[in-house]
Formats: structure tokens, sequence, C-alpha cells
């Protein structure tokens, strides 16, 4: 790679007096041009016009469209279906970060032993996670299905009473999102905290072990608070995500029953595309962009706090 | 505490217990997949009679040989742009101290919070007015700019952790900003360039929500609306539909297992960011 550096003549390198300071060029501003102006393009303008829209009545074809201040908002507050939609938003989101970063680091301890099939183990686990989304999401909705293959094994192992069809029924579909979801992303929780427990020296926890600590009292004085990086990464992906959760839900339920598993993104994508309440719609998402960004900042601050207490 | 002794034994009982269970739904996948439709035994016993003729079926009628061309082009062309701009930009944003510097990156930096819904429907617009809807270029641009924020902050994170010493030795020798950034800079960036490379593939290649917006109603399709159209049309014939997802999955799983532990490391690599 230094072959291609040209070595000028030595009248033309920095003078001696104080080559340090003066060599210290920093790399000229307009670097950040081009990736400025595809994220100006793409996210920065039609976010901020997307927020415009949501004071407005626009129906996303016709160029006249009128501003109606707050109306769309408070028409939220009208709206059954958009209060249920936040509701669930919450709930999924939130089982979905315990839920899956409980399995996750159950699954990162037992991987991060001495069995054998540790590695095959690491890499059965973490597969799901780089599966296209919707297409776990149709293999699902197939497998909890009256005549699926989770009502199958019910059957065999003789818990036959609890066959039924798992996405029809209003009030257990929600969980079926969230048993696909964790499904799919237990090993991705799980590869990050493994990362986190390999950068713990092992001397430590013998240390541990040899003044004869127990192992519930090893995890919890030495093992988490060594963990809070990869605890503050994983909480942020998984409540992020399933703030943000669409595909499953399209794919598994499209919404329903009724309007029991509708999320605000699912009903953003509704409002917009079926009945083309665009500036609704958009509402919708400043909502959701609220949403998220009370979440990161929260937890930013808590788990900061909390990583620097810890350290 | 090295040595495998009974306890460990069970552990492992237990973890191939839960391998299991995580498995079984890949397992159904198959086992129906290669089932006749004629055969209506229970999916979970084992097929007796395994036939092909879903998967050509599904490959016929799936259109899975275009979508799959799109999505390998959509995906190598708007990742390897959004690695190349994003490098570029975090090497004055790490560097310099300067107040545009910082300005520009917290800039940037809002792009992790803002949640794609928001700019998708105002941009599915202007994609509408440049005539782009049903051009998979849309979604090059679409990524290419979408994945700019997260893709800069594992650059910058990285950049900042290096020491400088080797930038300054090349513009001490003479190297200009761009020579110092090609064959300084960007070969130090390797190890999270790799991360960026599995991070940002997985996520456009994986992408529902933007391709059935800006590719409905045309004849061009990514993997994932491809699969998602057949289902719609094929309702209740499963065999054939889980033909279609095993094959849309498979070339996903081939990278995975064949380059597994780059992979692995590259999500767990966020971490270090």
């Amino acid at each position: 790679m230094s072959a291609d550096l040209q070595v000028r003549p030595p009248g033309r390198t920095v003078s001696p007096a104080s080559p340090r300071r003066r060599s210290r060029v920093a790399p000229p501003w307009w670097f950040v041009l081009p990736a400025l102006l595809l994220f100006a393009f793409v996210v920065l303008v039609p976010s901020a016009r997307g927020i415009y829209y949501a004071f407005t009545d626009w129906d996303g074809l016709d160029p006249d469209f009128a501003l109606i201040g707050l109306r769309n908002f408070t028409d939220m507050l009208d709206d059954g279906d958009a209060l249920q939609a936040v509701w669930h938003t919450l709930v999924i989101a939130v089982a979905i970060t315990v839920i899956q970063n409980g399995i996750g680091l159950l699954l990162a301890l037992g991987v991060n032993s001495m069995i054998k099939t540790r590695n095959f183990l690491r890499v059965l686990l973490f597969a799901p996670a780089v599966i296209t989304p919707i297409v776990t999401a149709y293999l699902w909705r197939n497998l909890l299905g009256p005549d699926g293959a989770v009502n199958s094994l019910l059957g065999m192992v003789g818990l036959g009473s609890w066959r039924q069809d798992w996405l029809g029924d209003p009030d257990l579909a929600l969980w079926m999102v969230v048993l696909v979801v964790v499904w799919q992303f237990a090993g991705y929780s799980m590869v990050i905290f493994l990362a986190g427990l390999q950068s713990i020296p092992r001397e430590i926890y013998e240390a541990a072990a040899i003044d004869g600590t127990g192992a519930v009292r090893r995890f919890w004085s030495i093992v988490r608070p060594l963990l809070a990086p990869a605890i503050t990464i994983n909480l942020m992906l998984s409540i992020i995500g399933g703030i943000k959760l669409f595909d499953q839900v399209y794919a598994l339920t499209g919404g329903g029953p009724g309007h029991a598993t509708d999320t605000i993104s699912t009903l953003i994508y509704k409002d917009a595309f079926t009945l083309g309440e665009f500036g609704y719609s958009i509402a919708l998402a400043v909502v959701l962009t609220v949403i998220v960004s009370i979440v990161s900042a929260g937890q930013f601050v808590v788990l900061n706090r909390n990583e620097k207490a810890a350290s | 505490m090295n040595r495998y002794t009974k306890r460990t034994f069970l552990l492992e009982m237990v973890m191939v217990a839960v391998g299991i269970v995580f498995a079984f739904p890949v397992y159904v996948l198959v086992n129906l997949a290669i089932r006749q439709p004629s055969d209506t035994s229970s999916p979970i016993s084992p097929t007796t009679s395994p036939t092909f003729g879903n998967f050509t079926g599904a490959w016929r009628e799936a259109g899975l040989g275009g979508a799959l061309v799109n999505s390998v082009l959509v995906t190598t062309v708007s990742v390897f742009i959004v690695l190349a701009v994003s490098a570029l930009a975090a090497y004055p944003l790490a560097r310099s101290t300067a107040r545009w510097s910082r300005g520009t990156f917290l800039l940037i930096m809002l792009g992790l919070i803002l949640p794609f819904q928001l700019a998708s429907l105002p941009l599915y617009q202007t994609v509408r007015d440049l005539g782009l809807l049903g051009s998979v270029w849309s979604l090059v641009l679409f990524y290419a700019g979408l994945q700019v924020p997260f893709t800069t902050f594992l650059y910058v994170g990285f950049l900042r952790a290096l020491p400088r010493d080797f930038e300054d030795a090349a513009s001490i020798d003479g190297a200009g900003p761009f020579k110092t950034f090609r064959y300084i800079v960007l070969p130090m960036l390797k190890p999270i360039t790799v991360t960026a490379l599995v991070l940002n593939a997985v996520a456009v290649w994986n992408d529902f929500f933007t391709p059935l917006l800006y590719l409905s109603g045309s004849d061009q399709q990514t993997v994932p609306v491809a699969v998602a159209g057949f289902v719609g049309q094929f309702v209740s014939d499963w065999n054939l539909i889980f033909a279609a997802l095993l094959i849309s999955i498979v070339p996903v799983l081939a990278v995975y297992l064949a380059l597994q532990r780059s992979i692995i490391n590259g999500f767990a690599g966020g971490l270090k960011g």
C-alpha cells in the first residue's frame, strides 16, 4: 500500500521547526459531501417534508391540499384503531425486548461453556437472524395455522386439548407475533452477549470460583457489570426494532384478526395505501418518531449512567 | 473449571434440546417443500415419497430468477456506494474537531432515530415525480442514503480509536488527503468494513417495506416482494409456497454457512463500534 506513496524531494517537506503540529493537516470538509447529499435527499428532506404534511389533509396525489393544524393528531385521539395500534406497538416492543434478551443471555451462557456442540449450536441458533423476516413470518403462519405443525406436535405429546388457530384468536395473535420475532432474533442477542462474555478475562472468573463464590453471585457481581456494553446494544436494538415492527405483522396476520395486531407501522401503510389518507398516515409516522426518540433518549441516559456506575 | 464434568454433560443435553426446538420450523419447511400436494399426512411426520416438483413449479410461477438477479444487483451496488461514501465522510468527521464537523456528525446521527416510515411517504412522491417508480435504481438510491447514518456511526467510532500517526507520517511524506485516505486510512478500516458490509447487506437484502412501496404494480421484484406476491397468489397451496420460501433462503443460508465466522463476528462487531 505504501509503495504508491510518492516520496517528494526533501525541499518540499514540512519545516523541521514544528513537524508534529504542521503535519496534522485536517482532511478536507468536502469528503463528507457525497454521504451528506445522499442522506439529505433520502432521509433529511423527506422527513422534514413529512413533518409538514402531518399538518395537512394531503391525499398523496392532489397538489391542492390545505394546512389543517393539529387536526390529524386530534383525530387520532378519537380513532380507536390508532390508539389500539400505539398500545400494541408498545406491548410488542417491551415483550420482545424482555423475552428475546432473556433467552439470548441464557443461550449465550450455554454456548460459552465447555460443551462439545458449542460451535455448532452458535451457528445454528444465529442462523434465523439472517433469514428474510417476511419469509420466516410466512413459514410461521403455516406452522401456527389450524392444521399446522405446532398443533400436530401438541397432539403428538398428548396436549391435544391445547390445539387451536393460534393466529385467529385476537387475544393470542399479538403474542404469536412476539414468538416469531423472538425465535428469529434470540440468536442475534446471543451473539452480542457472547462477544461481551468472551471479553471478560477467564482469570477473574476463575479467581472468584476458587474463592468459593456461587454461580449466581458470580454472574450478578462479576459478569453482569462487565456485560454492560452488550446489554446496552441489545436493549437498543430490540426495543427500537420492536417499535418499528412491520414485516412480521404484515405477513403473519395483516394486522388482524380485526385490528388485534395492528401496529403503528401497519396502520401507516394501510392508511396511506389503501385509504389514501397520506396526511393522517404521516401524522402517525410523526407519533412513531416521537416514541422512538423518547425511548432512545431515555435508554441512552439510563444505560449510560449504569455503564458508568458499573465500570 | 475447564474439565468436562457431569454438569457439563447435562448442560450439553439441555442445549441440544434447545437447538432441536429452534431447528424444528426449518425441518417442517423442508419436509413440506418436498411433499406431494396429494399427501395429507401430518406436517411433522417425515415425507415418504419426496418430489422436486414443487421447486420447479415455484421457480416458474414466482419469477424468482429475475427477483434474485434484482436483489443481488440492488444489494451489491447500494452497499458498495454506502460503504464508500460513509468511509470517506468518516475521515474528516473523526479527525476534525471543528464546529462544522461536530454539527455535521450530529445531523447525520439524527438519521439513527428517524424511522424510515416518516421519510418513505414523501420520498415516494419524489420518486414518482422522477419517474423512478418500478425501477430497481430507486431502491439503490434509497438504501445508499438510508444506510449512511449507521455506517458512518460505525466508521467514525472505529477511526476515533485509531492513532493518527500513520496519517501524519503520510502527510509529512507529502501525500495529499485523498491519497492518505485511500492508502493509509482505508486499509486500517478493514475490520469495521467487514462488519458494515455484513450488516448492510443483510438489511438491504431482507428489506420488504421499501420495495413493496416502490416496485408495486411493476414487473420488477426483489426476492421478499416476489415471495409475498407468490403467497398472495397461491394462498393455501402450502407445498408450493414452502418450496418458494426454501428457494429464497437457500442463497442466504449458503453465504451464511460459507462465511459464518465473519458474519457472526460482523454482527457482534457493532459492539466494539
